[in-house]
């Protein structure tokens, strides 16, 4: 087994046969797929085939009924493997603690995990808070943000991790296109920065076609291309193709 | 239901594990202290006022039926600390602290808060759990103290006002330091201990299953409440069976 140096900057993912089943419902029906270390790899797909699941299984929210996820050829299930490998994950709904400032929640893993001594952590939460382009937010609270100003603080509270995977579930779901276009660039920003793997999960196509290094195409919990952005243009599957060409151009095209 | 008990017993034990770290969460426990005293302090010694005054309204008409009046100070001074107050403050304060633990609990759950602490690496059980459960139980115990102290006022008033009882506050306290001594109130600060740790885990463990959206965490808080004061009550049965054993 490969043992990771602290200082790398990157972990790679294996997905060997996963299947996972809520309530008799087959929602992952088999799953292989490797992500490289340093990629930006993109799942996409459709709402309710299976992204948010398969993502919360590489992290390790959700167990198995068959199947693994390897980080860096560990089972995410194995005991110690958080400590190991430093990961993070930006949820669809951002996840801040409503309790805390958002200076508090950018620098929660430090501050419980004793990483650093309160000016240094509250340095480090400055630097990333500027990083995402927030900088004299920090004394406000989550309610007091907008959509897009709460998933940058998500960005910026993964980042304080340093992560060597870091998970996006839906960056730019709910924005504006302008801020979503602001999100995508900030993805592929810190992915070129920073160095860690990154899994996004979308169903925005532009996203995914603009940062993408790899991506996979998730219909009804089964992964019907994995490639660059090319080679799924060209994928000829039906369903991916109706996934792909989907748009609202139709007006012009209803008989009067 | 056996799920239920069995996850809540491993939370248990769980937090029981996390106790070493309760110095490096002492912020939190103070803060949840502080929620929890400035919220039932004065209901608490309000509730035993009327508590210890409708006591001895009850009792002392008939001990003074009977001409044993002066014993009113012991029936109210052992009623009040061994059962009364740490019920009652148990069942008080699994209405306000335990509704409220599961909402908080409950509404992190669902909103993925919990996830996102996960994903941090960090205990759920040390950073909710552990100081919620602490402070619980230091607080519930003092409340009971107040409590005692109140109720005891109340009934000296009542006894001491009402025509029919009459009975002087020397005469009230006289008896009841006579009866009751510090193994009684000993007595109900451990019941009061249990009830403190059986509403903390029921609390933290319906906020911690909770699903859905708002009508989950309100039915977590439902079950909360209404769980811990089930247990508390069946409990005190059990408990007081086991103490009254202990003292022969």
């Amino acid at each position: 087994m490969t043992e990771l140096s602290p200082n790398q900057k990157s972990v790679s993912v294996h997905v060997r046969g996963l299947r996972k089943s809520f309530d008799g419902v087959e929602v992952l029906k088999g799953l292989d797929f490797e992500v490289r270390r340093g990629e930006l790899f993109v799942i996409m797909g459709p709402s309710g085939s299976g992204k948010s699941v398969l993502l919360k299984h590489i992290i390790g929210l959700e167990t198995p009924d068959a199947g693994d996820v390897l980080i860096e050829g560990q089972s995410i299930t194995s005991p110690g493997v958080m400590d190991r490998h430093r990961m993070a994950m930006v949820f669809q709904s951002s996840a801040l603690l409503n309790s805390l400032t958002v200076a508090e929640n950018v620098g929660l893993y430090l501050t419980e995990h004793r990483l650093k001594p309160p000016e240094e952590i509250e340095r480090i939460v400055a630097e990333k808070l500027e990083l995402v382009g927030l900088s004299g937010v920090g004394d406000k609270m989550p309610s007091e943000l907008s959509g897009g100003m709460k998933k940058r603080v998500a960005i910026a509270r993964a980042l304080v991790v340093e992560p060597q995977l870091i998970l996006y579930d839906e960056p730019t779901s709910e924005l504006d296109p302008v801020i979503a276009v602001t999100i995508g660039q900030e993805i592929l920003r810190l992915n070129r920065v920073t160095g860690a793997t990154s899994i996004v999960v979308t169903h925005d196509r532009d996203l995914a076609f603009g940062i993408a290094d790899r991506i996979a195409i998730l219909l009804q919990g089964s992964l019907r291309v994995v490639g660059t952005p090319e080679e799924v243009q060209a994928c000829q599957d039906a369903d991916v193709q109706k996934f792909l060409r989907a748009d609202f151009r139709f007006k012009n095209n209803v008989k009067q | 239901m056996f799920q239920n008990i069995g996850e809540m017993v491993v939370l248990f034990w769980q937090t029981l594990k996390a106790l070493p770290a309760t110095w490096r969460q002492r912020q939190k426990v103070f803060e949840q202290l502080f929620e929890i005293g400035n919220a039932s302090l004065l209901m608490a010694c309000i509730l035993s006022l009327f508590i210890g005054g409708v006591l001895s309204l009850q009792t002392g008409p008939v001990l003074a039926e009977r001409g044993i009046q002066n014993l009113l100070g012991g029936v109210v001074g052992i009623s009040m600390c061994k059962e009364l107050a740490p019920v009652m403050m148990a069942v008080l304060i699994a209405g306000r602290i335990g509704s409220a633990m599961a909402a908080e609990i409950g509404s992190m759950q669902v909103y993925q808060e919990i996830d996102a602490l996960k994903t941090m690496n960090i205990s759920v059980v040390n950073y909710l759990v552990l100081p919620r459960l602490v402070a619980i139980s230091i607080a519930l115990p003092t409340l009971v103290i107040f409590s005692v102290l109140t109720g005891w006022l109340g009934g000296a008033l009542v006894a001491a006002f009402n025509p029919q009882i009459a009975v002087s506050y020397s005469v009230f306290f006289n008896n009841l330091r006579d009866v009751v001594d510090f193994g009684d109130v000993a007595h109900g600060l451990f019941k009061s201990l249990v009830f403190a740790v059986v509403i903390g885990i029921v609390s933290c463990h319906q906020g911690l299953v909770t699903i859905g959206g708002p009508r989950g965490i309100g039915r977590s808080v439902t079950k909360a409440v209404v769980n811990s004061i089930v247990v508390i009550l069946i409990l005190d049965y059990f408990l007081t069976r086991f103490l009254l054993y202990l003292e022969k």
